[in-house]
């Protein structure tokens, strides 16, 4: 199963790190990270396989989006489902 | 991983208001049908608790895992009338007080089924059912109330549009400490779906499984900001194209929901309703959209021509992201719960007569419509019987769900908050049709219902 983590918010020190140190806290697997940075604004996609996740998926969405609150940033962690069945026929 | 198409869709989710609006568990209640009105109801509540007891947590699971608001999460049940009937020596209102007990219990917001299908006559249960409807809609907190009064097939109850004019009336005056919010609970339909997902119409048709998932989803905000980024110069025809792409994203979404839904709930999968439900969220505004194709504000002329190039592209767009396309399925057209609807009626610029109009073309009718405290039982009946017809006639379901803002008039407001919203009271033509609701009986179904 794979989860997407979109974060988006001001950029500055440290974001990745903290975001993929939660993954790996988590035993969520990173696959794919894009990122970029318009006007100060930074942008940043990640894929994660999280078959072998610790924590149960909500709630690994849930601690992310904290994270995100804490920093300043909005961070998403949604299933890959849904941009599949919103974008692919 | 396209990062274009995943931005697109946290940025509808974030900023345009996109969510799936119910997952509404549809509960059949025919086998708890019990000559002792006590065993009828344990039976009720037993069976809406065992069946919904996980359909709040599940909605829930979802929303947090697909990222995905959902906003309510609701039951439907088959219509009380035909389980009431069989106890007739005792008030129905025990029933709406059951559905009350059991909403609490499982933790949904709304339970509809309240409701009786008299389109070609009243059956036993129907009319103390109907009678009984203003007080248990003042007496419960989550139950909705509905009564089909026409279809296609059958015509119109003149009868029952005479007495539904009356029990609004009644229904309001109950509730009129609390904004006559009675009133926003009870539908009159023509051509009622029988698995409508929203509320207050949704009940649990007699030709529907035991337990089923609906799903109805939402997004006028999308199509409005799709609208308005393509720019001044497109052509009706590009406009039609686009709300057609943007009701497919979102109607998938709606039925990614309702697959996940159905499959861990164990219940099968009915319908996805294909609606674009406005709420008063600055933005989600179904007005909107028509006003960014180009009106000035909803209501000026060529209202009624925009909306029936929205109503018909949402369906075109949305049926092939659907396996199973129901309910009412199209733009709603409420005033109190979209923004640019409010800001319409406010100012004048839409009226009672041209909401008729809409209705025409629209996907239900009259809907969440506030008229002076005053309104008679008869213009209401009138107003009623106007809508019905328009159904019938077009074969396609029409609503009437109005209230009469006791104690106010054309220029006050009703604020019931929420998802319902608030509204001004609009002026209505009081020219009495009394007599002609005094005659009552039938009108004979159209010729185009003779389809065989």
């Amino acid at each position: 199963m794979k989860a997407v983590i979109t974060v988006i918010g001001k950029d500055m020190v440290g974001i990745l790190a903290k975001v993929s140190g939660m993954c790996a806290d988590k035993s969520a697997n990173v696959l794919e990270v894009t990122q970029s940075i318009l006007q100060d604004m930074f942008v940043m996609v990640m894929m994660v396989d999280i078959t072998n996740c610790t924590v149960k998926f909500a709630d690994l969405a849930d601690e992310l989006a904290a994270l995100g609150d804490s920093l300043g940033l909005k961070i998403h962690c949604m299933h890959e489902d849904i941009f599949n069945s919103m974008h692919r026929i | 991983m396209n990062t274009k198409e995943i931005l697109e869709t946290i940025n509808m989710i974030d900023n345009e208001d996109l969510d799936v609006r119910t997952i509404t568990m549809g509960i059949s209640l025919l086998d708890c049908i019990d000559p002792d009105i006590n065993r009828a109801c344990d039976k009720i509540y037993d069976k809406i608790c065992r069946y919904a007891g996980e359909l709040v947590k599940t909605g829930e699971d979802i929303s947090r895992e697909y990222g995905i608001p959902i906003v309510n999460k609701r039951i439907s049940v088959t219509p009380i009338a035909m389980v009431s009937g069989a106890c007739q020596s005792a008030s129905p209102i025990h029933f709406a007080k059951t559905l009350d007990r059991a909403a609490k219990t499982v933790g949904v917001n709304f339970i509809g089924g309240y409701s009786a299908l008299v389109h070609k006559g009243f059956g036993p249960g129907d009319y103390a059912l109907i009678e009984s409807i203003p007080d248990a809609l003042a007496e419960t907190e989550f139950v909705c109330s509905s009564v089909n009064i026409g279809t296609t097939k059958a015509g119109i109850n003149m009868d029952a549009v005479k007495k539904m004019g009356q029990v609004i009336r009644k229904t309001a005056e109950l509730t009129a400490d609390r904004e006559c919010i009675g009133a926003a609970k009870l539908v009159v339909f023509c051509n009622a779906p029988e698995d409508n997902p929203f509320m207050a119409g949704a009940f649990h048709g007699p030709g529907e499984p035991d337990c089923v998932i609906n799903v109805g989803v939402s997004g006028p905000g999308v199509v409005r900001a799709a609208i308005k980024k393509s720019g001044q110069d497109k052509s009706l025809d590009e406009i039609a194209e686009l709300i057609k792409k943007t009701a497919f994203k979102i109607t998938r979404t709606g039925q990614l929901v309702a697959q996940e839904a159905s499959r861990r709930l164990c219940v099968p999968f009915g319908i996805l309703d294909l609606s674009l439900a406005p709420t008063p969220a600055v933005g989600d505004s179904v007005a909107y959209i028509l006003e960014g194709m180009g009106l000035e504000q909803c209501g000026a002329h060529g209202t009624t021509a925009a909306l029936a190039l929205l109503n018909d592209a949402v369906k075109k767009g949305g049926v092939m992201a659907s396996s199973h396309v129901g309910g009412l399925s199209g733009a709603f057209i409420p005033i109190t719960e979209d923004a640019g609807m409010i800001e319409a009626a406010r100012s004048g610029a839409l009226t009672l007569a041209k909401l008729e109009a809409m209705t025409a073309v629209c996907s239900v009718g009259l809907d969440m419509i506030a008229v002076p405290g005053d309104t008679s039982a008869e213009i209401l009946s009138g107003i009623i019987a106007d809508e019905a017809a328009i159904g019938m006639v077009n074969s396609k379901t029409t609503a009437v769900r109005i209230i009469p803002a006791i104690g106010k008039n054309p220029g006050d407001e009703l604020n019931f908050g929420g998802l319902l919203g608030s509204g001004p009271i609009m002026d209505i033509n009081r020219k009495s049709p009394a007599e002609f609701i005094r005659r009552g009986g039938r009108i004979p179904a159209p010729l185009q219902s003779l389809k065989n």
